[in-house]
């Protein structure tokens, strides 16, 4: 379903505003929102499993601040401060992962801690703005284009370094999802993790990881923010966790979790990039707009989910 | 092939299981019966490492069986069917046989064409060949069940534990079942078959035991075994001290008859629920609704008070037709319902006594007309004393009550509202005989009120001793009526009894 | 004596108030320039004074929340509903050349609405509180945008510049905004009915309809009135900051309040309730913040306290980890 809404929303906006649906629009879409797309990759899982992240908005930010210090003040050089800042995302969310298994802890409560730490955190490593666009390094890869046509087609499509990760990871995590045991075990966990305990399934390994992997994600997001902005800022990405949500909400999978694709999010991912350009570049509505139309949405495809047969999941018990 | 003896398991406040022996012979289905509370599920969760016992032994084909986690018993060779179907609803069927045993490739990727084969193959030992890639919630719940069983039998289970498998099946899935299920017995299986279908136990098993409050009551050869046998088996005599009590009611006093019933329901049914029951309640009279568990007796219930909405038939308070969609309905218009799972439809755990005793009360006076704390207190400590109900303050949270007290504790918020019909379901389950004598006592005094009174009860003898008249629901239907001098427990069983013969036929 | 030592190690709000009495004591041993009180044209001010005008805001989000997350709820919306009547009163404001009248019907009357769509989504299509107000949260602030136009909106009005920074009888005005909206909710919940069936609700639905409570009328409620608390937060704030800006009203103000009340000892799962302690629960987050920027702590780290105390309710709320707690110092821990 969220592939027809796709197919429709993209053909409307490509009638209605000049300058859409090129090859080159499409490839700026890609990039532009690459960041957003990789913080839902990870964020799938996570729901997938039946929880949810709010904090990878705020390790986005602290990984800019932290590659973009370590880059330019501690003199690191880029192959070690990246590894790093990944392994750093991966360590906070397997962190939060375990305090959720373990303790029993509401996921809300406890990403939501996650997001004050790690905005706090990225403060305490700097405040201001660290820029990165004279660093050689990131110069030359936020400049780095991968051209898909010859020069004679006008004008020309090409992707960049934040997209290529982007699309790498989606090829990832559908692998993850549908041919490792790590994902079908999500899947179960999300499903009912009663059944999936009674059935001898790796819960509490599972459960952990896949907040570890949505850290990463975000970690991940903020190398490539880097890429796109070249530089490092800890006040950003407040509420790009939802947007995120709002992107695997659209892609189709229930809240509740045990339901979804990891395409689905990828087409959510196009449809909310759609709608912040088509409706944000595009049109007069800007970004009042943007949010009503994210927000409209949301709720249709809630309201869609609830009234499926069988899906009445996202419904409170 | 198995045996348990001595099997006995306390738990905090409740001795579910007390000696129990078990045996179960080699390629034999063997049924285990007993009502609510009477110990099935411990034992059979004991097996299946769930629990430990406290006292006895398990032996397994000769060797101690002593499994400390479900896996360990599946590892030996025990798998379980639960009755709520414990598989992962979206998921294909194939993978939820093969779930947590997925074959693999060499770097570790799924195989999927395996699993598909694997899940094929499962399925085939049970006759059954489905679309093994659809997801398994959009099959019945007799297919899901048939899943469960596939993935019991890929794990090599020599004994399978089914819990209730026929709860949800019509008469032609339970057929595919039983087919399914001595083939499998053919082939050398032995299974355990926990239900209270009294015709099913009859059609498919070799041997039953009969648990009641945590006893073996028996161990019988079905074919040997007479229907009123069973029937009297698990329904039987309570401890000896029940015959201790007074209160009960007059041969004079039965049999009134009165113009207009207060209550008069007539062709009341539901898919899945009921079908097509008739009764009528007078006012001032304690009418019993008996039948084993499954018979429909609390869904009758359900229905009158507007927890489900009827789908056929109609009901009529004091001659006016009404429509009853929701419980508020219901309490408007004088009835009140004391449900029999008082965890989830009864007690609200974290608030007082005095609180969930007003509740309702509250609850019909709206928000704004708040009952002022004397008389809550009042009222509270009122009902605490006739009642006899244990707890150290009326401010005590009711979840720190014991059940039985907290049953009671419940039976009075209802009785609070002064209602014109009371419906109590099973509201002795889990209390001390002397509260029981206690709640006898307060039907009679309701009735003397005025008040009708809707007894469902699966104590037969309670059900006997305070009812005017008894309706006997068998398998969801209404199997009979007794009044007066005819209620009896001999004629209560005969009535399920012949109703059970006859439909057999 | 001894029942009354009992009843207040058992009773919740204790631990809020031990912790509000914690960084008071600190204050007064380490900071004593914290309690300092200057008095400039009869009114009152200070770093104590400072704590309760900043803190009304939250304690106005935090009431509101309180009665949600009673019935096991929770809103995420109540940011962008600040926003939104704060947008909204700035330019009928503006539009009408200073009617606050209008101002602040229109304030109420938006906030009312979106309450009850929040309560109706929740109630009645049985949609998940946190989508839900997820939802709502991103629909308001898009309307707050399209209020505004992308511009913030001067705020100039007396009246409103009084209620966010004005005082009275030499305390700020908010916090008697904030004592009213307090006396009103205690006495809504406690001299009703109400506060029981909402306690009921969140404890065990099921068994409230059984008892004939109009259970989802009590869930649309508690929605409107969060709302509406919401509404007087927004309100406050642009009356404090003079500005009503569409970007940064109340941004991440749903997350203060909801730390507010669950330090303040209601349970996310729903069920007993203390407005009270959502109050003390604000306080005390307040003052950390205060104490801790007095004590040279850099504004901006602020967010890493606030984690640490929110993780540290929820382990001592954890079954798991108090049992993991008893067993090392090996004897049962009193349930907090």
């Amino acid at each position: 379903m969220t592939f027809a809404v796709f197919v429709v929303l993209f053909t409307a906006m490509t009638l209605a505003f000049e300058g859409f649906g090129t090859p080159l629009s499409s490839c700026y879409l890609l990039i532009s929102y690459a960041h957003v797309g990789i913080l839902a990759m990870g964020m799938t899982f996570v729901i997938l499993s039946g929880g949810i992240d709010l904090s990878v908005g705020t390790v986005l930010a602290f990984t800019t601040v932290f590659i973009a210090k370590a880059v330019s003040v501690w003199g690191l050089s880029p192959w070690v401060a990246i590894p790093v800042a990944l392994f750093l995302g991966a360590g906070f969310g397997g962190g939060m992962g375990f305090l959720i298994h373990q303790y029993k802890m509401p996921p809300f409560l406890v990403t939501l801690a996650g997001m004050f730490l790690a905005r706090g955190l990225a403060f305490v490593v700097n405040i201001e703005t660290i820029s990165l666009s004279e660093h050689p390094f990131f110069r030359a890869v936020s400049s780095w284009k991968l051209y898909l046509a010859p020069a004679s087609f006008t004008p020309r499509p090409f992707l960049k370094a934040e997209a290529i990760i982007f699309l790498v990871l989606v090829v990832f995590c559908l692998y993850l999802a549908h041919m490792r045991r790590f994902g079908r075990t999500v899947y179960a966990i999300g499903g009912s993790e009663s059944s999936a305990t009674l059935m001898g399934l790796k819960v509490a390994r599972t459960k952990i990881l896949v907040y570890a992997f949505s850290g990463f994600c975000a970690a991940l997001a903020g190398v490539a923010f880097t890429f796109l902005n070249t530089a490092g800022k800890a006040n950003m990405g407040i509420g790009w966790e939802l947007d995120a949500i709002a992107a695997v909400v659209i892609g189709g999978t229930l809240l509740t979790g045990g339901s979804g694709y990891v395409l689905g999010t990828f087409l959510g991912v196009l449809i909310y990039g759609s709608i912040m350009t088509g409706v944000g570049d595009y049109s007069n509505l800007g970004s009042a707009g943007q949010r009503i139309s994210i927000g409209v949405l949301l709720l249709l495809f809630i309201l869609v989910q609830g009234l499926l047969p069988g899906a009445g999941k996202t419904r409170s018990s | 092939m198995l045996e348990l003896r001595g099997i006995s398991k306390t738990f905090p406040g409740v001795k579910a299981l007390d000696g129990v022996d078990f045996t179960l012979r080699t390629g034999e289905i063997h049924a285990l019966m007993g009502e609510n509370g009477a110990g099935k599920s411990t034992l059979i969760k004991i097996l299946t490492g769930v629990y430990s016992c406290d006292e006895g032994s398990m032996v397994l084909d000769g060797r101690p069986l002593n499994p400390d986690s479900p896996r360990t018993a599946e590892h030996a060779g025990i798998s379980t069917v639960y009755q709520e179907v414990n598989l992962v609803p979206d998921l294909s069927v194939a993978e939820n046989i093969m779930l947590g045993r997925e074959p693999t490739g060499p770097l570790g990727g799924i195989r999927w064409r395996a699993i598909r084969e694997r899940a094929e193959k499962a399925l085939d030992r049970l006759g059954l060949s489905i679309d093994v890639q659809r997801n398994v919630s959009t099959f019945s719940i007799a297919i899901k069940q048939m899943v469960a069983v596939a993935r019991a039998l890929d794990l090599d289970a020599r004994l399978l534990i089914l819990d209730e498998p026929t709860s949800s099946l019509d008469d032609d899935e339970v057929d595919q079942l039983f087919t399914v299920l001595r083939q499998l017995q053919r082939g050398g299986l032995s299974i355990i078959f926990i239900t209270h279908f009294l015709d099913q136990v009859y059609k498919i098993s070799d041997r039953i035991t009969v648990l009641r409050n945590g006893r073996q009551v028996g161990e019988y050869a079905t074919p040997d075994l007479p229907r009123l046998e069973l029937i009297a088996a698990m329904m039987g005599r309570e401890v000896q001290e029940i015959e201790h009590l007074g209160g009960t009611i007059t041969m004079a006093d039965r049999g009134r008859e009165q113009a207009e019933p207060f209550l008069k329901v007539r062709g009341l049914g539901a898919p899945g629920r009921v079908e097509d029951i008739d009764m009528e309640v007078n006012r001032g009279e304690v009418v019993g609704l008996a039948g084993l568990l499954g018979s429909g007796r609390t869904e009758t219930a359900r229905l009158i008070f507007g927890v489900e909405r009827a789908a056929s038939g109609t009901i009529e308070v004091e001659g006016e037709h009404v429509r009853i969609r929701s419980p508020r309905d219901a309490i408007r218009r004088g009835i009140a319902f004391c449900s029999e799972d008082r965890k989830v439809e009864g007690i609200i755990p974290t608030l007082s006594v005095r609180e969930n005793l007003i509740l309702a009360l509250q609850g019909s006076r709206g928000p704004m007309r708040r009952l002022p704390r004397e008389e809550q207190e009042t009222l509270a400590t009122h009902y605490i004393q006739a009642l006899g109900i244990k707890t150290p303050t009326p401010e005590t949270p009711i979840e720190n009550l014991s059940g039985g007290n907290q049953q009671k504790v419940l039976v009075a918020r209802w009785l609070c509202m002064s209602p014109q019909l009371t419906i109590l379901d099973e509201p002795t389950r889990g209390i001390d005989v002397g509260a029981k004598a206690e709640i006898e006592k307060l039907v009679a005094g309701l009735r003397e009120e005025g008040t009708s009174v809707l007894f469902i009860s699966s104590e037969l003898e309670e059900v006997v001793r305070s009812c005017e008249r008894v309706l006997v629901l068998c398998d969801r239907r209404k199997a009979g009526e007794l009044s007066g001098e005819e209620i009896s427990e001999q004629n209560i069983m005969r009535t399920i009894a012949e109703y059970h013969e006859d439909t057999a036929r | 004596m001894k029942t009354l030592l009992a009843n207040a190690i058992h009773s919740r709000i204790i631990w809020p108030l031990a912790g509000l009495g914690v960084l008071l004591l600190f204050n007064l041993l380490a900071d004593i320039e914290f309690y300092r009180i200057e008095i400039l044209e009869g009114d009152l001010y200070g770093p104590l004074i400072t704590v309760l005008k900043q803190g009304s805001k939250i304690m106005l989000l935090a009431l509101g929340m309180t009665l949600v997350i009673a019935t096991k709820g929770v809103d995420l919306s109540v940011g962008s509903v600040m926003a939104v009547v704060g947008v909204l009163a700035a330019f009928l404001l503006r539009e009408t050349g200073g009617n606050l009248a209008a101002a602040l019907a229109g304030g109420i009357g938006v906030a009312v609405i979106l309450g009850a769509f929040n309560g109706g989504m929740v109630a009645l299509v049985k949609i998940q509180p946190i989508v839900a107000t997820l939802i709502m949260m991103v629909l308001a602030r898009g309307v707050a945008f399209l209020i505004t136009g992308g511009l913030p909106i001067k705020v100039t009005d007396p009246a409103i510049r009084q209620l966010g920074q004005g005082h009275l009888l030499g305390l700020p005005l908010s916090l008697f905004v904030v004592a009213a909206f307090f006396l009103i909710s205690v006495i809504l919940t406690r001299r009703t009915a109400l506060g029981l069936f909402i306690e009921s609700v969140g404890d065990n639905e099921t068994a409230s309809r059984f008892c004939g409570l109009p259970t989802r009328l009590v869930k649309v409620m508690v929605y409107v009135f969060c709302a509406v608390c919401a509404c007087a937060a927004g309100l406050v704030s642009i009356g404090f900051s003079g500005i009503a800006d569409a970007d940064k009203l109340g941004v991440l103000y749903e997350l203060d309040a909801i730390t507010a009340v669950v330090v303040g000892g209601t349970a996310l799962t729903g069920g007993r309730f203390s407005l009270a302690g959502s109050l003390v629960g604000a306080l005390l987050i307040k003052t950390m913040e205060i104490t801790l920027i007095r004590q040279g702590m850099n504004p901006a780290y602020m967010p890493v306290p606030k984690a640490l105390i929110i993780v540290a309710v929820c382990l001592l709320l954890s079954e798991a980890f108090r049992t993991q707690l008893a067993g090392l110092f090996g004897r049962r821990k009193v349930s907090a």
